[in-house]
């Protein structure tokens, strides 16, 4: 069979997926009586035309570029992690119990500690179905869909009946101290003359493109990362080659729980600064279809969740503004997935038919 | 606990076990075939829609159901033709047609109702109505047996019986005929059931159709049976919890219908937290009864009761010619 050349293969084949998912959208847009362009104009408008928008967008985009990354190591490791949803959410609880009951004196060691929480019961998250997994071969996509919802159920319990403050009603913790309120984009000197108005992105998006670079160095500069991708392309091969599977199973669901719980420094301790019930709020999810549409790499992971911030972003505008509900967004992060993910064979043979229309006629006028 | 609220419980098992059995046995025929499906969810969400949504206007329960059979067979040819004919990822085009089942649904329904995307309640024959059966009141002076037969046998509509009906008809068919046992053969050893000269493809398809028919009949139940009409995520997890029973099952029809009972009844154990507190004496939290599938599909899962293996073949597309 033919190949793609390189170019084709990176760029044209996620952006061919994309195209086809937006074209759907706006049938669907058109179906149920709107106007696709109204709906693209509100959308870009609304999160990336003013700085304010943006404030949302890479908010967003923060939360993705982790859970994406947590998507990202898995799938190297040939697994498919879709427990992000479930172990956002721990690591959510992580930072609540590590902001609730310890006095920190600054945000900076706030931070460090809240972060550690999130990873560590992140990855507590995906250990069992990791070692199920490694141990017994349980179907990792099954146990970590089951441990979503136990996740969600263990959240529930542990807001109503346990971290709740006496006397409130509402499922949540009490607020963080003052003390561990995390910078935003208009509190950051020098930012603060971009961002003007109060908006939600904060400190935690560098970290997430320091977390890019370092799932980068981990997956192509190390021995680990080595191990890991080898496993992911032949487990055979890398059992011949005298790799651990337990270990590289467990190491790498660890680092993709760790991950996706980082996601909660974002939502739980930069934004909401108290934890609400569905913390997570579908961005575990996201991370599927931001790890699909970005390749599996790092620079595709941030621009993919730069996309979908966008989409999150301008959806929520779209529900305000205009009669199209805000569901849409989960409709094209649908689409998205289905092109990108599972047909991306489709749209490949596609691409190559049409190469191999060119290259013939190139030979034709040579 | 008395008799009285025992023979509630079980009625309420019944009805909440109806929409996981018939989700299960889908999951059957997709999964015995070869093709992993975790798009249940989103094909049971989608027949709610149409179901309700067709319902309310024909004022018809049946062409509610059918329509509901419809929206879930356009899910399943999607599912079909990813994972058949492009061979995609199987997992991943589940979880894809679950996003868009949940965003399409309530955008139709904004569309077509504008109520905050659900459809307007339903009623009379829009409803599938609870039968009674024959003798239910002749015979309900009986002792123990009579008010068992006349409040938890009797009173429910038909989709519920035909749910039964339906794993007796799918033990028959996977174990008793021809296209039974090769739809197991193409589940273990795809590369026989071609070298014997019947089409993978074409066997594959069929079971996920039948899949999706039988996702039209749980999601139509949810609609105009369970309840009066269709409401956002209205599903809430049940297509998981059915791929949970049927994992608990391996993959038997009548071991399914066991499970699925099993789970309905700790779902209507959550619907009676003061039941629960009477008899063990402890106030269990209601989370972790509605956790309670979910806990006991992962032990199953982890091989502690009998290892649940699935379908050899399962979750890879089959390539013809190396």
């Amino acid at each position: 069979m033919d190949r793609l050349p390189r170019w084709a293969d990176v760029a044209l084949v996620p952006f061919v997926s994309l195209l086809l998912a937006a074209i759907i959208s706006a049938l669907v847009i058109i179906a149920i009586g709107q106007d696709p362009w109204e709906a693209i104009t509100v959308m870009v408008e609304g999160s990336v035309m003013n700085a304010y928008g943006w404030g949302y967008t890479l908010y967003y985009a923060t939360s993705f570029i982790f859970t994406g990354l947590a998507v990202t190591v898995a799938f190297h490791a040939g697994l498919f992690n879709i427990g992000g949803e479930g172990q956002a959410q721990l690591g959510g609880l992580g930072v609540a119990l590590a902001l609730l009951f310890i006095p920190w004196p600054h945000w900076s060691i706030a931070l460090v500690a809240a972060a550690l929480g999130a990873a560590l019961f992140g990855a507590a998250w995906a250990a069992i179905p990791a070692y199920l997994q490694a141990k017994r071969g349980s179907h990792i996509v099954i146990t970590t869909i089951m441990f979503n919802y136990i996740a969600a159920s263990l959240m529930i319990f542990m807001l109503v009946d346990v971290l709740r403050p006496p006397g409130k009603m509402d499922p949540a913790t009490a607020n963080f101290p003052e003390a561990t309120h995390l910078p935003s984009f208009n509190e950051i000197p020098g930012l603060n003359l971009i961002f003007t108005s109060g908006v939600p992105a904060n400190v935690t998006f560098f970290i997430a493109l320091i977390m890019a670079v370092v799932v980068w160095l981990l997956l192509w500069r190390t021995r680990l990362g080595y191990q890991i991708r080898a496993f992911g392309k032949s487990e055979p091969a890398a059992r011949y080659a005298g790799i651990n599977p337990t270990k590289i199973i467990m190491i790498a669901m660890l680092i993709s729980g760790g991950l996706a719980g980082l996601m909660a420094i974002n939502n739980v301790m930069g934004e909401a600064e108290r934890l609400l019930g569905n913390s997570a709020s579908g961005a575990g999810f996201i991370g599927i279809a931001v790890a699909l549409m970005g390749r599996n790499h790092p620079v595709g992971v941030v621009l993919a969740a730069l996309l979908f911030g966008f989409l999150f972003q301008g959806g929520a505008e779209l529900g305000l503004w205009t009669k199209i509900p805000i569901e849409l967004r989960t409709v094209v992060q649908g689409l998205v997935i289905l092109f990108t993910g599972a047909l991306d064979m489709m749209v490949r043979m596609l691409l190559i038919r049409i190469f191999a229309v060119f290259r013939a006629r190139k030979l034709e006028a040579a | 606990m008395d008799y009285a609220t025992l023979l509630q419980l079980l009625d309420s098992t019944l009805r909440l076990a109806t929409p996981l059995l018939l989700a299960c046995l889908a999951g059957l025929y997709s999964e015995r075939s070869g093709v992993f499906d975790i798009g249940l969810e989103g094909k049971m969400l989608t027949a709610a829609m149409c179901a309700g949504a067709v319902a309310f206007y024909t004022g018809n329960a049946w062409v509610g159901a059918l329509a509901g059979i419809v929206g879930s067979l356009i899910f399943a040819l999607i599912h079909g033709v990813t994972s058949i004919t492009f061979r995609g990822n199987q997992l991943i085009a589940g979880v894809a047609l679950n996003f868009l089942a949940s965003g399409l649904t309530v955008l139709t329904a904004q569309a077509l109702f504008g109520q905050g995307g659900r459809t307007p309640p339903l009623e009379g024959a829009a409803r599938f109505g609870e039968l009674t059966l024959p003798f239910a009141e002749a015979l309900r002076p009986v002792p123990i047996l009579g008010p068992l037969y006349a409040d938890v046998i009797s009173g429910h509509s038909i989709l519920v019986y035909a749910a039964f009906g339906i794993v007796a008809l799918t033990w028959w068919v996977l174990y008793r005929t021809r296209y039974g046992l090769r739809l197991r053969a193409v589940g273990e050893n795809p590369a026989a059931v071609d070298t014997a000269g019947v089409s993978v493809k074409g066997l594959r398809f069929s079971a996920v159709m039948i899949t999706g028919v039988l996702c039209g009949l749980a999601g139509a139940y949810m609609a105009t049976a369970l309840q009066a009409g269709f409401g956002k995520e209205m599903t809430a997890g049940r297509g998981y919890i059915a791929l949970a029973a049927l994992i608990f099952a391996k993959w038997r029809p009548v071991q399914a219908m066991w499970a699925c009972l099993l789970f309905g009844f700790f779902q209507a154990l959550a619907l009676r937290p003061d039941v629960v507190e009477a008899v063990v004496h402890v106030k269990v939290p209601v989370p972790f009864l509605d956790a309670l599938p979910y806990i006991l599909t992962v032990i199953v899962l982890a091989g502690f009761i009998g290892k649940a293996i699935p379908p050899r073949a399962g979750g890879e597309p089959y390539v013809k010619e190396r």
